[in-house]
């Protein structure tokens, strides 16, 4: 037979792992939530947002040229890092398209050739026509592009987020749901 | 003497740790693991605390942010003294360690010694490979330069195909939307304690079940490992022909480990530190990023890879490369230990040897890439030019202003994304000349928007010219007057 103050003894040793438990449960939702920030935040604000890119002018008709941005989420400890290039194609004066700088393949930073009219990238050698469309090597679909919108005579796109391939493009966001520069 | 003496009672009066320590050292082993082929394990741990030794001497100066990263390094570079020679220290022992722990691998593999009763020694074992790998690639992330920054992105490309999640893990892998601080910091946490962390722990669970156990003794062909007998036939081994780790059976592990760190410190005396490359600004895209050694195969396997195996190979083939070296010991885990009876097991390893060192060696070449500056800067051999006609001349001056020479080598020099051109004529008519250029095709971007008429035509008569010089290029019969060839 069990001497009684043991058994009490017991009940508060199973009742200390209860409320450790109980404690450890509720530390967890706040740790959990601080890992999970960066997608919780992707969810519910979202990461992008319209961006100038400079005025109209500089990107003359017929032509693509280099442009960068400064991401829209940035934190001081960012440095050089928030600095992002994209391809700026001026189709005809009106009609533009605004290419990322990631290889459709695994995200290296393609190169634009103007005498043969070819994207170029220099780590798997995915290459591209200069309408983005895929030309030759491993990707499997064209470079990506930021939705955009000419106002006031500045180009603006709608950028902040890394392309993936598994995360395609801005483009799938429906451009007219949010538009803070609007 | 007797004050060393008098410490050392009074410390174990109160540690009692010195008759632990006794017996470990002096566990007995089976006499011939007294061999070279047992010294790499030891070796491994050798680097290892190298490692944690110069990485925390690293620490004491780098700064984890993406800003500053970059500039740390070079202050420990040029300003510290001899803070060069740490990071050179650390890097070559990486370096190191990721062989040893690999040699170490196929060592054990190749002598039977996951069988019974070592099972989970293996899968730490496998376990701590993984956390190698890791501390690698964590550790190449830290150097912030240009190809930290884009392997990183490299990963979060692979990791953003993972089904449904993969967006997700996108933004947690890099901290946040892009590639930046968070980033950096993230992997810092990583590489100096979460996954160092895991190593310790894992090295003193695969030290203890080596003592527990006891170390694989030398396989003998013949003598089958079976799970009723083993353990006695061991205890056997080890207590009537054995012989105490220390001071007999560690002579080898203390030479081969010392020989390790001189032959790393003669490296990072030679060859210095590793980088950092150019400044992580994404804006600066004159730049060919490209892996540390041991993830070049994995950056070729990426390259040559049909487009449409690729996503399936990349997430399906770990997890299968996985499964197979945790379920080894439990498929295989009785009878025959020795080499010299397991051909298929000596074969897998040569195989996978052979292919690793092949990709290896091909991504140093990496001839999928175009170089991206021949057009500009490999000029076409002069014999190629000489005595041509002026149409022929404006051609070569086409293939030059295209590009065309950062994907087609002429003379041995230029791009090895397409064939060599030197003998085309030779392969091709006018006729697929001409539709090879405008149409493409092969893997070849169609040139026809590109090109004007009397460039096309330019270009195809500079390459009806490139045929050896005793051979006739290659003509279509039905056209065979209006074709023939000056």
């Amino acid at each position: 037979m069990t001497p009684p103050d043991v058994s009490r003894r017991r009940m508060l040793t199973k009742l200390g792992i209860v409320f450790n438990a109980a404690v450890g449960a509720i530390l967890t939702v706040p740790i959990v939530g601080f890992i999970l920030s960066p997608v919780i935040r992707g969810r519910k604000v979202g990461f992008e947002s319209w961006l100038s890119l400079g005025a109209v002018a500089q990107f003359p008709e017929g032509q693509t040229r280099l442009a960068t941005y400064r991401n829209p989420v940035v934190e001081p400890t960012d440095g050089e890092t928030a600095n992002i290039p994209c391809w700026v194609r001026n189709v005809d004066g009106k009609k533009f398209q605004v290419f990322a700088i990631n290889c459709a393949h695994l995200g290296c930073p393609v190169r634009w050739f103007p005498q043969s009219g070819l994207f170029m990238c220099p780590c798997h050698g995915g290459v591209y026509y200069s309408d983005g469309s895929r030309a030759s090597g491993p990707p499997e679909r064209g470079l990506f592009e930021y939705p955009y919108k000419v106002e006031q005579g500045n180009l603006m796109i709608e950028a902040g987020k890394m392309p993936t391939t598994g995360a395609p493009t801005a483009k799938l966001v429906n451009i007219s749901r949010k538009s803070p520069c609007a | 003497m007797r004050l060393i003496k008098k410490v050392g009672e009074w410390l174990e009066l109160r540690v009692q740790l010195a008759g632990t320590i006794e017996e470990t050292m002096a566990h007995p082993v089976p006499r011939r693991t007294a061999s070279w082929a047992y010294v790499f394990g030891s070796a491994a741990l050798t680097t290892f605390i190298l490692q944690l030794v110069t990485g925390i001497l690293l620490a004491l100066l780098y700064v984890p942010s993406a800003g500053e990263a970059w500039n740390s390094l070079q202050v420990l570079n040029h300003q510290v003294s001899l803070g060069w020679f740490i990071r050179a220290l650390h890097g070559w022992g990486s370096n190191f360690m990721v062989a040893i722990v690999l040699i170490h691998m196929i060592q054990v593999f190749l002598f039977g010694a996951y069988k019974f009763p070592r099972e989970l020694t293996w899968v730490a074992g496998v376990v701590l490979l993984l956390l190698t790998l890791g501390m690698a690639f964590t550790g190449q992330v830290l150097r912030f330069d240009q190809d930290a920054y884009w392997g990183l992105g490299i990963g979060a490309s692979i990791s953003s195909r993972i089904p449904v999640l993969g967006p997700w893990i996108v933004n947690l892998l890099l901290g946040g939307p892009i590639i930046a601080g968070a980033t950096l910091s993230r992997f810092f946490a990583l590489h100096v304690f979460v996954i160092p962390g895991l190593l310790m722990a894992f090295v003193g669970l695969h030290l203890l079940m080596v003592l527990k156990l006891g170390i694989n003794e030398w396989p003998m062909p013949g003598r089958l490992v079976r799970r009723s007998t083993y353990i006695q036939e061991y205890h056997e081994l080890t207590h009537k022909d054995g012989i105490p780790f220390v001071p007999d059976a560690v002579s080898k592990d203390l030479f081969f480990s010392a020989f390790i760190l001189l032959a790393i410190a003669v490296c990072a005396l030679y060859f210095g530190p590793f980088g950092p490359s150019g400044q992580p600004d994404p804006t600066i895209i004159q730049t060919v990023p490209k892996p540390d050694y041991f993830f070049l195969w994995l950056y070729a396997v990426l390259s040559l890879l049909p487009p449409s195996m690729e996503t399936p190979a990349l997430l399906i083939g770990p997890v299968i490369a996985l499964g197979v070296l945790i379920a080894l010991p439990f498929i295989s885990g009785e009878g025959e230990k020795s080499w010299r009876r397991r051909p298929i097991a000596v074969l897998t390893i040569l195989l996978v040897a052979v292919a690793m060192s092949t990709f290896t060696r091909l991504a140093g070449e990496a001839p999928w890439s175009p170089v991206m500056d021949a057009w500009s800067g490999e000029p076409i051999p002069a014999q190629y030019l000489k005595g041509r006609t002026a149409l022929e001349r404006q051609g070569a001056l086409v293939f030059q202003v295209k590009q065309c020479h950062n994907c087609h080598a002429l003379g041995g020099a230029g791009g090895l994304r397409g064939p060599e051109l030197d003998r085309v004529a030779v392969e091709l008519t006018q006729d697929q000349l001409i539709r090879q250029v405008i149409q493409g095709g092969g893997n070849m971007p169609a040139y026809g928007k590109n090109l004007s008429p009397a460039e096309t035509t330019a270009l195809v008569a500079f390459l009806e010219t490139l045929h050896p010089a005793g051979q006739q290029p290659a003509r279509d019969s039905s056209r065979a007057e209006s074709n023939a060839h000056p």
